[in-house]
C-alpha cells in the first residue's frame, strides 16, 4: 500500500545522506584549509558549495511536491516537514564553510604570527558536531542527536577562549591586527556551524518524537 | 466541561459485538470526529448518542452514556432527548414538502403553532445553517428542488429548528462537492460555539481541518482519543498512524 | 434562443436513432435478434389489436342505441333506463371504499411499521390476504348471502352488498398500501424521529403524505373491481331494478343491469347500449383518480 509515496520518502531520506555527506566534507576541507593551509581544498569547498545549494533546491521541491501530492500526517509530515528545515541548516553550514576557505585563502596571503593550530580544536570539534548531526538523521538516533547538543557547550567554550586570546594577542601588539580580525570571524563561523549543527538535531529530535525542543537551552543551562 | 461522556459501552447487535468496551469523554462546544475504516462501529456510536440505534432489532448496549450527567439509556423520553442531540445523516434527506415545512416540522413536533413564532425561528434556523440567503424566496417551494448541497445544509437547519445541544453528523458531507463541503465546514467551526459538533467522517482532510478531538476506532474498538493536532502530528499508537498515513492493512 | 435549443434537442434525438439499413446489417449477423424483435413486434400488435378490437366493437354495436330514454329517471320495462343503476353503482362504490379504505389502510400501517419485521403473524396475514384476493367473486358472493343477508337478516340490501365488496376489495388496498409505506424511504422515518417525533406524528405526518400515490393506485384498483362485479352483488344487493332509498334497501350496479338485460334477451341493444356507459363511467372514474392523485403528490 502506497508503494510509490514510499519510493518517493525513501528517495527523499537518500538525497538528505547526499547532501549531508558534502556538507560533511565541505566542513572537514574547509577546516583542514584554515588550519593546514591547504590551496587544493580551499578550492574544492568552493565546488561543494554550489553542489549542495543544487542540492538543498532539488530536495526542497521534492518535499514540496509530497506534502502537495500526499498531505502527509503524523510520521511522514514529521519527517517531511524536518528534512524541509534541515537542508536550510545544512546549506547555511556549506555557506559558512565557504566563508571560512575564503578567509583562510586571505590570511595566508598575508603575514601572520598567529599559530593557526589554536583553531584545530574548535574545528574539529564543529566538523564532528556536523557529523553526528547527519549521522544521527540517517541512523534516526535520539542519543547521537543529544550528544551533538551537549558539544555545542564544547564549541562555545572554545570560542571563548579562543576569543581572549585573540583580544590579549592584540592588546600586546603581539598579533597583527587584520589576520586576526579575520580569524576571529572564522572562529564565529565555526561557531555558528555548530549552532545549525544543533538545529539538524533538533529537527532529527523532532522527526523521531514530534517534541519540539530546544536542545541548545538544555546545554547551555545545564 | 463534557457535554457526554461514555463509560465501557459495549454494543451487541445480536451476537455480533459491534462496540467494546468504549470510553470517551466530548467536551462542551467542540468538534469531536470519529475516524476510522469502514465498519469500525464509528456511525453505530455516533447513532448511540440519540439512541437511533433502537429502530435497529436485536441491539443491545450495555454501560453508560451519559448527557450532561444524565443517563440517556436510564428514565429519559426519548424524544426529548432527540431534541436535545440533532442529527445529520449521510445522504440529504429533507421531507417530501417545501423548504418552510422542512424547517418548521420540528418546532412543530415539538408543540409550537403559532406563525410568527414557526416564522421566526425559520428564518433564524435557515440563518443559522448560511442558507437563508438562498432560500428566503423559496420557502413555499419544494425542498426536493434543491441541489444536494443545499438539501444538506436545509438539513442542518431543520435539526437546528428544534434548538439542540448536540449535533451528530454521520458523514454528513461525504456525497457533496468539495464547494458544498467547504460550506458546511465553515457553518461547524461556527456553531461550535452554541453548540457541540460530533461528527463521522471518512475524510481526514477534513477532521484535520475542524475537528478539536478526534477518536480513531478499529474493529469496534477505540484505539486512541485526544486533540486531533496530536493525533494527526504524532499519533501514540501504531494502528492509528498506520491508518492516517494510508499504510493500512 | 428557443431555435437553438430545439435544433439541440433534435441533434440529441438523432444520436439515438440507428439508421434502418445500418439495422439491417446487424440482423444479419445475428439472425436470432431479428426473430425475437418479430416475436415482441407481434405480441404488442395482437394485444392492442385485442384491446382496440373490443372497445370499437362495443362502442359500434352500443352508441346507436345511446337515446335519451336510456338514461330516464324513472325505470321501466320499456325503456330499460340505466340511470337507476349509475347512481346504484356510485352509491354501493362510495360506500364500500368508506367501508374498506379505512381498514385496509390501517391494516396496512401495522404491518408496515408497527409490527416487527420477519414477525410471523404478518408473514401469516400477508399469504391470507393473497389468497383471499384470488377467490372467485361468487364465494364472497355466497359468503355476503349466508352472513349478511340471511345471518344478519339485513336481506337484500346496499349494505349487505356493500359490507361483501369491502371484504372482497380489502387485501387489494392492503396490500397495495402495505407496499406503498415499504417503499418510503427509511430515511425519512430516521430524519422524523431524529427530530423528536413520535412513531405517530412520524408515520401520519411524513410517511402517509408520501405513500398516498400508491395507496390511490390501490383504491382505483378497488374501484374497478367493484364497479364490474356482478356475481358477488347478485346475493347481496339484488337486482331490484330501481333506485335504492336508503341502505336497507336492495338495488341493482351498472354491471348487474346489463347482466340482467342480457340474460333476458328482450333488451340485447339497451345492454350493449349500457355496456358503452360502464366504459365511459370506468374511464371517468380512472382519471379522476389520477387527477386526485397527482394533485396530491404535486401538493407536497
Amino acid at each position: 500500500m502506497r508503494e510509490y509515496y514510499d519510493i518517493q520518502l525513501n528517495d527523499l531520506n537518500n538525497q538528505i545522506i547526499e547532501m549531508g555527506s558534502l556538507v560533511e566534507k565541505s566542513v572537514a576541507y574547509s577546516a583542514m584549509a584554515l588550519v593546514k593551509s591547504d590551496i587544493d581544498r580551499i578550492n574544492k569547498v568552493s565546488e561543494y558549495e554550489s553542489a549542495i545549494n543544487r542540492k538543498e533546491k532539488d530536495i526542497e521541491s521534492l518535499c514540496v511536491n509530497l506534502i502537495m501530492h500526499n498531505q502527509p500526517v503524523a510520521k511522514d509530515l514529521r519527517f517531511i516537514s524536518a528534512a524541509l528545515k534541515l537542508v536550510t541548516d545544512l546549506e547555511r553550514i556549506g555557506d559558512h564553510a565557504e566563508d571560512i576557505a575564503e578567509i583562510s585563502k586571505f590570511v595566508d596571503s598575508q603575514n601572520c604570527h598567529l599559530d593557526k593550530t589554536v583553531f584545530s580544536e574548535i574545528a574539529d570539534t564543529a566538523v564532528n558536531m556536523v557529523n553526528l548531526g547527519v549521522d544521527a538523521f540517517i541512523k534516526r538516533d535520539l542519543d547521537l542527536a543529544q550528544k551533538v547538543a551537549e558539544m555545542d557547550n564544547t564549541v562555545d567554550q572554545l570560542f571563548i577562549e579562543i576569543r581572549q586570546k585573540l583580544v590579549s594577542g592584540l592588546k600586546s601588539g603581539e598579533y597583527d591586527s587584520a589576520p586576526a580580525l579575520d580569524l576571529f570571524l572564522a572562529t564565529k563561523y565555526f561557531e555558528r556551524i555548530g549552532d545549525h549543527a544543533v538545529n539538524i538535531a533538533e529537527w532529527v529530535v523532532y522527526s523521531l518524537t514530534g517534541k519540539l525542543e530546544n536542545l541548545d537551552d538544555y546545554g547551555i543551562e545545564e | 466541561m463534557d457535554k457526554f461522556t461514555i463509560k465501557d459501552m459495549n454494543l451487541y447487535y445480536g451476537k455480533f459485538h459491534a462496540l467494546k468496551g468504549v470510553n470517551l469523554n466530548m467536551p462542551k462546544n467542540q468538534i469531536t470526529a470519529f475516524i476510522g475504516p469502514s465498519g469500525c462501529g464509528k456511525s453505530t456510536l455516533l447513532k448511540s448518542l440519540n439512541r437511533m440505534n433502537d429502530l435497529v432489532e436485536g441491539c443491545k448496549i450495555t454501560g453508560d452514556i451519559r448527557l450532561d450527567g444524565e443517563d440517556i439509556y436510564g428514565n429519559i423520553d426519548i424524544n426529548i432527548l432527540r431534541k436535545r442531540v440533532g442529527m445529520v445523516f449521510q445522504k440529504a434527506n429533507p421531507f417530501p414538502m417545501s423548504v418552510y415545512d422542512n424547517i418548521a416540522y420540528g418546532p412543530r413536533t415539538h408543540g409550537i403553532k403559532s406563525k410568527a413564532k414557526l416564522d421566526e425561528i425559520v428564518e433564524s434556523s435557515l440563518k443559522d445553517a448560511a442558507i437563508w440567503d438562498e432560500l428566503k424566496d423559496r420557502l413555499k417551494k419544494s425542498a426536493l428542488g434543491l441541489s444536494g448541497g443545499q438539501q444538506q445544509r436545509l438539513c442542518i437547519a431543520r435539526a437546528l429548528a428544534v434548538k439542540p445541544e448536540v449535533l451528530l453528523m454521520d458523514e454528513a458531507t461525504s456525497a457533496l462537492d468539495p464547494i458544498s463541503t467547504g460550506k458546511i465546514e465553515e457553518l461547524c467551526l461556527k456553531l461550535k460555539n452554541q453548540y457541540t459538533i460530533i461528527m463521522v467522517t471518512h475524510n481526514m482532510q477534513q477532521a484535520l481541518r475542524i475537528a478539536d478531538n478526534t477518536a480513531f476506532f478499529l474493529l469496534g474498538k477505540m484505539i486512541e482519543y485526544g486533540n486531533t493536532d496530536q493525533i494527526f502530528s504524532n499519533p501514540r499508537e501504531k494502528e492509528t498512524e498506520e491508518y492516517i498515513t494510508g499504510r493500512f492493512g | 434562443m428557443a431555435d437553438a435549443i430545439n435544433e439541440k434537442q433534435s441533434e440529441i434525438k438523432a444520436i439515438n436513432k440507428i439508421a434502418f439499413s445500418q439495422r439491417l446489417k446487424e440482423y444479419k449477423r445475428k439472425p436470432l435478434s431479428l426473430v425475437m424483435y418479430l416475436i415482441v413486434v407481434l405480441a404488442a400488435a395482437l394485444s392492442i389489436f385485442a384491446l382496440v378490437f373490443l372497445i370499437v366493437y362495443i362502442l359500434v354495436m352500443g352508441v346507436p342505441h345511446l337515446t335519451p330514454d336510456l338514461f330516464a329517471w324513472e325505470y321501466n320495462s320499456d325503456n330499460v333506463s340505466c340511470m337507476p343503476a349509475i347512481i346504484n353503482t356510485i352509491i354501493i362504490t362510495l360506500l364500500t371504499l368508506l367501508i374498506a379504505v379505512p381498514f385496509g389502510i390501517g391494516a396496512a400501517i401495522y404491518l408496515a411499521e408497527y409490527a416487527k419485521r420477519g414477525n410471523k403473524l404478518v408473514k401469516v396475514i400477508r399469504t391470507m390476504a393473497e389468497t383471499l384476493s384470488g377467490i372467485p367473486s361468487i364465494v364472497y358472493g355466497l359468503f355476503g348471502m349466508l352472513c349478511f343477508v340471511t345471518a344478519f337478516q339485513w336481506g337484500y340490501s346496499v349494505l349487505a352488498g356493500a359490507f361483501t365488496l369491502s371484504i372482497m376489495v380489502l387485501p387489494t388496498i392492503m396490500r397495495t398500501t402495505e407496499e406503498a409505506l415499504i417503499a418510503v424511504p427509511d430515511s425519512y422515518r430516521e430524519g422524523s424521529y431524529g427530530l423528536g417525533a413520535g412513531k405517530l406524528r412520524t408515520i401520519v405526518k411524513t410517511i402517509l403524505p408520501s405513500a398516498v400515490p400508491g395507496i390511490l393506485a390501490g383504491v382505483i384498483l378497488a374501484i374497478g373491481r367493484i364497479v364490474g362485479e356482478t356475481a358477488a352483488l347478485i346475493y347481496t344487493a339484488g337486482s331490484t331494478t330501481g333506485l335504492v332509498d336508503g341502505v336497507m334497501s336492495s338495488g341493482r350496479t351498472l354491471a348487474i343491469h346489463m347482466y340482467m338485460l342480457a340474460n333476458e334477451g328482450l333488451h340485447t341493444d339497451q345492454a350493449w347500449g349500457t355496456a358503452v356507459v360502464l366504459l365511459v363511467l370506468v374511464l371517468g372514474i380512472n382519471t379522476l383518480s389520477s387527477f386526485i392523485a397527482k394533485k396530491l403528490s404535486s401538493k407536497k
